[in-house]
């Protein structure tokens, strides 16, 4: 599965507040560290396998532990309609 | 920005604002609907009163500096600005997110593709009905519902990201699960169901909109059922009539905390109906620079944070929840804008708004019409 930003979804890089956002329809989320490491690496080519391995390696943290909170950040994301994880 | 404490004694005692993260630009009053519910004034600017290009540009410029995030374009009706592509393209340059808020009158494919290679990032489309009948009964204007069809299907076909935005009231809420299932046809990736708020035209128009409280009690059941069967397909906002609520809307998040709104002619305000409320001054922003406006204006200052509030505001657990409620409704139904908003059951003038809901509905509308300053 592969995780894609829907048309009119994008991130930004506040320099104001010097903080990383995701702009969408009706929607400013400031994102945290650990939200933009994974965005960053949401570019419509890496899968869940491939963003989840190279976070884990990154920050040298167990892949598991790293999964489910991918996992979460990007379900939350697929809910508000940011996001759709795509075969 | 720095404000000397000599300069500006009453604004060093407090915390400096946060930056605003939207901006309403109300591009135009005008518009070919005449919605008895439209959120602008009932005194409105004709055309001649209207910013230019290179104003709404460098006004533009100035909210990102600020740190403006999300740029509404609207109206009155937005494509009625022969140069909205224009705009749309000076926001992008500045890298704010535009969000174009439009009836869909006015637009057609080729000007919707136009405004997409401009850059314009999501469409909000009013729906003023689910069919015509009622559709063009609510916007005074024939054919208008065939022909908001016709531009949601181009909306969709070119990709854009699309909201529809169903103002719903007494005279449409009982055809909620069809407004959800025709966005959903459409390819809408989220619905507003807003309820009418008593604001501008709504205010003069609320006893013939006002939803009785069996309305709005199903219209949360259908909601509530809608989110559970399109989670992952549609958002679906709710927006319910404060009227009925116990507790006050937090406006605008708090007065001067999150957004501003600018006036076709370049007034700038904390939200749109703030003109409402006698004794603010407004600056403007071709004269004044929007940053000293957010930071300094008196209007802004004049409701921000809690030092403004009554009782039982002050000493409430809930004052940083809803700020008091809504400082236009305090206006509007107390005639007091530094009064607890009274739809709040803590408030003591909340007999007033009962009694407000008790009233005989009217029957007929007062439609909204732009009545020319000077002839043209």
């Amino acid at each position: 599965m592969i995780p894609v930003l829907l048309r009119g979804v994008r991130m930004k890089d506040d320099r104001v507040r010097n903080v990383p956002v995701l702009l969408g329809p009706e929607r400013a989320l400031l994102l945290d560290a650990i939200g933009a490491a994974i965005l960053a690496r949401v570019d419509g080519a890496r899968d869940l396998d491939g963003i989840v391995d190279d976070l884990a390696a990154a920050y040298d943290a167990p892949a598991e532990v790293i999964r489910s909170d991918v996992e979460a950040f990007l379900a939350d994301l697929a809910e508000k309609r940011l996001l759709e994880m795509q075969a | 920005m720095n404000v000397s404490p000599a300069m500006s004694p009453s604004v060093s005692t407090r915390p400096r604002p946060a930056p605003p993260i939207a901006m309403l630009a109300e591009l135009t009053h005008r518009c070919p609907l005449a919605c008895p519910y439209c959120s602008n004034p009932v005194e409105m600017t004709a055309r001649e009163g209207e910013l230019t290009t290179e104003a709404w540009a460098d006004i533009f410029a100035q909210a990102a500096d600020l740190g403006v995030l999300q740029l509404h374009l609207s109206g009155g009706e937005p494509a009625s600005r022969r140069d909205l592509a224009d705009l749309v393209r000076a926001a992008r340059d500045v890298d704010l997110y535009v969000n174009l808020i439009t009836s869909g009158i006015g637009l057609t494919e080729a000007r919707l593709r136009e405004l997409d290679a401009a850059g314009v990032d999501h469409v909000q489309l009013s729906l003023q009905g689910v069919r015509a009948g009622i559709a063009d009964m609510i916007g005074g204007y024939r054919g208008g519902f065939d022909r908001k069809m016709q531009v949601a299907r181009a909306i969709t076909e070119i990709g854009l990201p699309l909201t529809l935005n169903a103002v719903m009231h007494r005279h449409n809420l009982d055809d909620l699960p069809e407004t959800i299932a025709l966005a959903r046809d459409l390819g809408a990736r989220r619905i507003e169901v807003a309820c009418v708020q008593f604001q501008g035209w709504a205010l003069v128009n609320r006893s013939a909109l006002q939803p009785t409280r069996e309305q709005v009690a199903e219209a949360k059941r259908v909601v509530e059922q809608a989110r559970r069967d399109l989670r992952g397909v549609m958002v679906i906002d709710f927006v319910p009539p404060d009227y009925y609520a116990d507790y006050p809307k937090a406006c605008m998040g708090g007065w001067g905390s999150t957004g501003l709104n600018v006036t076709p002619d370049g007034t700038v305000l904390p939200c749109h109906a703030a003109e409402t409320i006698p004794g603010l001054t407004f600056q403007n922003a071709t004269q004044t620079a929007l940053a000293e406006i957010w930071y300094e204006g008196p209007a802004f200052n004049a409701f921000r944070g809690t030092d403004w509030m009554p009782e039982p505001c002050r000493s409430c657990d809930r004052r940083e929840v809803d700020f008091g409620g809504c400082r236009c409704q305090a206006m509007a139904i107390l005639g007091r804008a530094d009064a607890t908003d009274p739809v709040c059951r803590k408030s003591p003038d909340r007999p007033a708004v009962d009694a407000l809901l008790s009233e005989e509905p009217t029957a007929d509308f007062i439609y909204r019409r732009l009545e020319p300053v000077r002839g043209r």
